[in-house]
């Protein structure tokens, strides 16, 4: 009789598990808090938005969440990767910033998980160091700035001065402009990570009189630099253009009116015209009260991604491998626009050129001119070597 | 370089110097007069600068923004002094730094809660908004000019009160010998709140005045911070000639590092300053209280 008990509370037992095998734990690591907290806020604020459109669920299966806050440093989110590793989730996401993802992802892929990148995908992970199990739904870093580069290139653009602080990313940046952009430079100037004042830097460009300005200042530093080139008066004479992420809604209304005018490249826009996009940008609007940024858009667009492999192999992640085929080789429709996952995981998407203008309301957006580049694959797929 | 870029940069240089002064004199004030160290002068930067962004939205009128939050900015100052500071004049110097090191990071916090993540907008006042000629060939942006003239009016008053009123020789003598002070009827209690007040209203006024031309965002006030230190240091703890003729002096050594030097040696240019005038000066140029 007490042999019956046991054996119908373990059968029990193994019909409960049976049922949790469709649920599927997800750990967004994203930078939460510190001076730049803003960016994670965005992206955690555009993953939610995708559960809660779809009652918390991906591909049929239940979504268990797992927040954690790397604060921009490496150290602490190598901490938050090793403890949601101990809590074994599938899949991982959010992080922001480039050295912070290299902090944590080796054990993260070691311990057989998958990384779906909203955002940070430095030249290492899309090369030599790249791995099957790692995607990135955003962009390889590079990406940013290449279809500038494309775009100038094939406007003739000439003499054209570069501005960017001195950091990995700023040089990677600028140097993914370049991979296409063969005109003159007239100037190639590094400045501080950081710096707040760049009158010195703006008088330079005004001796050096070129035709264009591009420039590469995330967060507080283009704020910065942005206004100061608008006081100084040169905006009407020296047209400036960044790239995508370059001038976005994280930073545009702390900009104000100088913002009007400035070219940048995009990789989503929030004018994109297609029917996930609009519910993506009236969803948001609607839920957050304001127009959401391109970090928001990724991680919104990485949230469909895992939703629509998930769907592929009926709502189970148990086969990695099925999971992993189902990445690689279904029909996705971004947000973007034409999408597709590379050999390298990296993806090959358009590009797009926007301009600052006031909307009907009043409010600064990134207005839509035109798609400048189609298929656009980054410049490390060659050094990836994949093995399945 | 030509005349007209020489000029140019000279004036950015300047400007630049006036700006780091207006943050350093209420550090070295603190510093020199009560010998505290007061890290989260930073945060008091940051509060004026939220202040008067929130005050601009309120009402639409920058100098009323700016005078409002000014006096808020000097109200946090007091309440903090009253409540919390005063308790830590007599502990060590490392206790202070904790204790104002932790405020920052509650600050910030609290900054975060009240108005969320995002940098906030604060645009120029309109009659400042353009850029002026100053001579044939070089603008210059007109707002820059006030927070020129603006740092040397605050300077002179500083001296004014400090040297040539009874405040000043209060604070003076405060500073020299407490317990002699107080001995002679003067409430030297309320008299560090004060100077404390005013500390914190001048690095709202720094705040405040970097607003339209910088982010105002949380943390703003760290790197700057990190600036003032470097003044007060060069200038001389608690001397406000020290602190204008320091800040100038990075002003100026920033700006022409930064067009004339790539930027691995621009960006330690100042602090070489630092070493090499604490090398022949150790205790600054205008050592205050020998």
């Amino acid at each position: 009789m007490k042999l019956t008990t046991s054996a119908a509370a373990i059968a029990l037992l193994f019909a409960v598990t049976g049922a949790t095998a469709d649920t599927v734990k997800i750990g967004f690591i994203s930078t939460m808090s510190g001076p730049l907290g803003g960016t994670g806020n965005e992206a955690s604020d555009g993953f939610k938005l995708f559960l809660d459109q779809n009652d918390g669920k991906m591909g049929g299966a239940e979504v268990e969440m797992h927040w954690e806050d790397d604060q921009a440093k490496p150290d602490v989110s190598r901490q938050a990767a090793d403890k949601l590793i101990s809590e074994d989730v599938d899949i991982f996401t959010g992080i922001i910033f480039s050295n912070v993802l290299l902090s944590s992802i080796k054990p993260i892929l070691d311990s057989g998980a998958f990384y779906i990148s909203n955002n940070a995908a430095p030249s290492q992970i899309a090369g030599k160091l790249c791995d099957q199990n790692f995607f990135a739904v955003s962009h390889q870093n590079d990406q940013l700035y290449e279809g500038l580069g494309v775009y100038m290139q094939e406007m003739n653009f000439d003499n054209v001065y570069l501005m960017a602080p001195n950091y990995p990313a700023g040089k990677d940046m600028m140097a993914g402009f370049k991979r296409h952009f063969q005109g003159k430079i007239a100037g190639e100037v590094y400045t501080a990570f950081g710096q707040l004042d760049y009158s010195a830097e703006i008088a330079q460009v005004r001796a050096a009189a070129p035709s264009t300005v591009v420039f590469f200042y995330p967060g507080g530093m283009g704020i910065n630099f942005v206004k100061q080139y608008q006081q100084s008066g040169l905006m009407g004479e020296i047209p400036v253009y960044t790239g995508s992420h370059g001038i976005d809604q994280s930073i545009l209304p702390a900009v104000g009116d100088a913002a009007i005018g400035v070219n940048s490249g995009a990789i989503w826009s929030e004018f994109g015209d297609n029917e996930a996009n609009r519910v993506f940008v009236e969803g948001f609007e609607k839920a957050y009260g304001r127009i959401p940024s391109p970090y928001a858009a990724m991680a919104y667009d990485t949230a469909r991604v895992i939703d629509a492999a998930l769907t592929e192999v009926g709502g189970s992640i148990e086969d990695r491998d099925a999971f992993r085929t189902a990445l690689e080789t279904m029909d996705f429709s971004s947000i973007r626009g034409n999408f597709k996952f590379n050999t390298n995981h990296m993806p090959i998407m358009d590009y797009y050129m926007t301009v600052v203008e006031k909307d009907a309301q009043g409010r600064l957006v990134n207005a839509l001119k035109s798609k400048v580049a189609s298929d656009l694959e980054d410049g490390y797929v060659s050094e990836c070597k994949i093995s399945g | 370089m030509t005349t007209g870029l020489f000029v140019e940069q000279s004036l950015n240089g300047l400007q630049l110097g006036v700006m780091l002064f207006l943050v350093t004199a209420g550090l070295t004030l603190v510093f020199g007069i009560m010998d505290f160290i007061n890290l989260a002068h930073g945060s008091l930067f940051m509060f004026g600068a939220f202040l008067a962004a929130t005050f601009v939205k309120i009402t639409g009128i920058f100098w009323l923004a700016l005078i409002l939050a000014v006096l808020a900015t000097g109200l946090i100052g007091f309440v903090m002094e009253f409540l919390v500071l005063r308790r830590f004049y007599h502990r060590s110097h490392l206790d202070q730094v904790l204790l104002t090191f932790g405020f920052i990071l509650v600050f910030n916090d609290i900054t975060r809660i009240i108005w969320g993540s995002i940098p906030l907008p604060m645009p120029l006042p309109e009659i400042l908004s353009m850029p002026v000629q100053i001579m044939p060939g070089v603008m210059y942006p007109s707002f820059r000019i006030a927070i020129l003239v603006l740092g040397l009016i605050v300077a002179l008053c500083l001296f004014l009160i400090i040297e040539r009123t009874r405040l000043g020789m209060w604070i003076r003598a405060g500073a020299s010998d407490r317990q002699m002070t107080s001995a002679l009827g003067v409430n030297v209690g309320l008299v560090f709140t004060l100077v404390f007040a005013a500390g914190a209203a001048l690095a709202a006024l720094a705040g405040i005045m970097s607003g339209p031309i910088s982010a105002v965002q949380i943390g703003m006030g760290e790197p700057i911070l990190i600036l003032a230190l470097v003044v007060t240091v060069i200038g001389g703890i608690g001397s406000v000639k020290g602190a204008l003729i320091a800040a100038i002096m990075i002003g100026m050594v920033d700006t022409f590092g930064r067009v004339m030097f790539p930027p691995a040696i621009s960006s330690i240019l100042i602090y070489l300053l630092m070493v090499l005038i604490l090398a022949f000066r150790p205790r600054g140029l205008f050592p205050a209280n020998v």
